[in-house]
């Protein structure tokens, strides 16, 4: 990659912060209305680098056992959103959502079921409001659930190698009262990053000439 | 007319902001802080009126910031700005006395916390 597509100005970092933030602010919004409980966010971090650095950004101290649902989204630029979190607090969460009435085996059988849906329902809201901000539109992927550690979500051994950069934009999320925490993150590869910025400049400038209507 | 303080770490986010300003009430003057020591500071100094506060700002949170603020200028109209439309963020904004401006901003929403400011400081300038 050339040094330029690989640099994001202080303003271009700025904006795809608040932008990302928006989208994640929604996204945990329609999450509290599922668990029923306050979801704590973190502020946006937005970095371009490796997959292999990007997929040790999500293990956190020895959590390495992750579950994530991840969907694709396709439009202007194209990408990856998934909502990562330590396999141990998978079934908390699904609890969280069903509620504290059914028992463990009813949990485990909707666990599948109930994390693809909380997933759509999170990663759609986040992406939807990104879209709309920028004022394009993306088509999303069904969701898919994969479990391993953070090369295995990045997919740091696959055709995409470890080395090659991304756009990696995440934030943190925990439940209040429960003892779920994890992660909002998006990720774009590098013709994705050049799409993006183009659009993050026009909206940038649109801001300044826009006489009247809406701005994001 | 009025002086207005902004509070939110991103530029961009400032920049929405005013540009709104331009075309609902262009007279009058922002002032642009980027934390919350800074809006405090600003806030001493006396020359504001009213504040529009980001949530989600790295060290001290808008709602922290509100509460603040509340100590000294118990009646400033003020609004949090967020995204965040959690019940709680919202209930708590409204227990501090404070409005809830929903993000991505639009004209609409700014607009309305804008009027309602303006009446209640000629309410409390006669």
């Amino acid at each position: 990659m050339t040094e330029d597509a690989g640099k994001l100005t202080e303003i271009e970092q700025d904006a795809l912060a608040e932008i990302a933030n928006m989208g994640v602010s929604r996204a945990a919004s329609s999450l509290r209305l599922m668990v029923g409980e306050e979801v704590l966010l973190s502020v946006p971090s937005v970095k371009i680098v490796t997959r292999a650095v990007a997929s040790k950004l999500v293990e956190r101290e020895n959590a390495k056992k992750l579950v994530a649902v991840q969907q694709t989204f396709e439009g202007p630029f194209a990408g990856k959103a998934l909502l990562i979190f330590p396999e141990a607090q998978s079934l908390e969460l699904v609890r969280s959502i069903v509620g504290d009435q059914h028992t463990l085996e009813d949990v485990i059988d909707l666990e599948q079921e109930a994390l693809a849906e909380t997933g759509n329902i999170i990663l759609n809201g986040c992406l939807a409001t990104i879209a709309n901000v920028l004022n394009r539109t993306m088509r999303m992927s069904l969701p898919s659930i994969v479990r391993g550690d953070g090369a295995a979500l990045f997919e740091v051994q696959g055709p995409a190698s470890g080395e090659q950069f991304v756009l990696f934009l995440y934030i943190d999320f925990n439940i209040k009262t429960r003892d779920v925490h994890g992660f909002i993150a998006l990720l774009m590869d590098l013709p994705s990053i050049a799409a993006l910025k183009t659009i993050v400049n026009d909206f940038i400038d649109a801001i300044e000439k826009q006489p009247l209507g809406h701005v994001g | 007319m009025h002086k207005v303080l902004i509070v939110d770490d991103s530029k961009l986010a400032r920049m929405v902001m005013a540009s709104a300003f331009r075309r609902i009430r262009p007279d009058w003057t922002l002032v642009e802080t980027t934390n919350a020591d800074e809006a405090l500071a600003a806030v001493a100094g006396g020359a504001v009126d009213l504040a529009l506060i980001d949530f989600n700002m790295p060290g001290i949170d808008g709602l922290e910031l509100v509460a603040s603020i509340r100590k000294t200028h118990p009646n400033m109209p003020v609004a949090v700005v967020s995204a965040n439309v959690q019940n709680e963020i919202i209930g708590r904004a409204r227990e501090l006395n404070a409005g809830f401006i929903p993000k991505p901003l639009t004209d609409e929403g700014l607009a309305a916390f804008l009027s309602g400011a303006a009446l209640r400081l000629k309410k409390s300038a006669t």
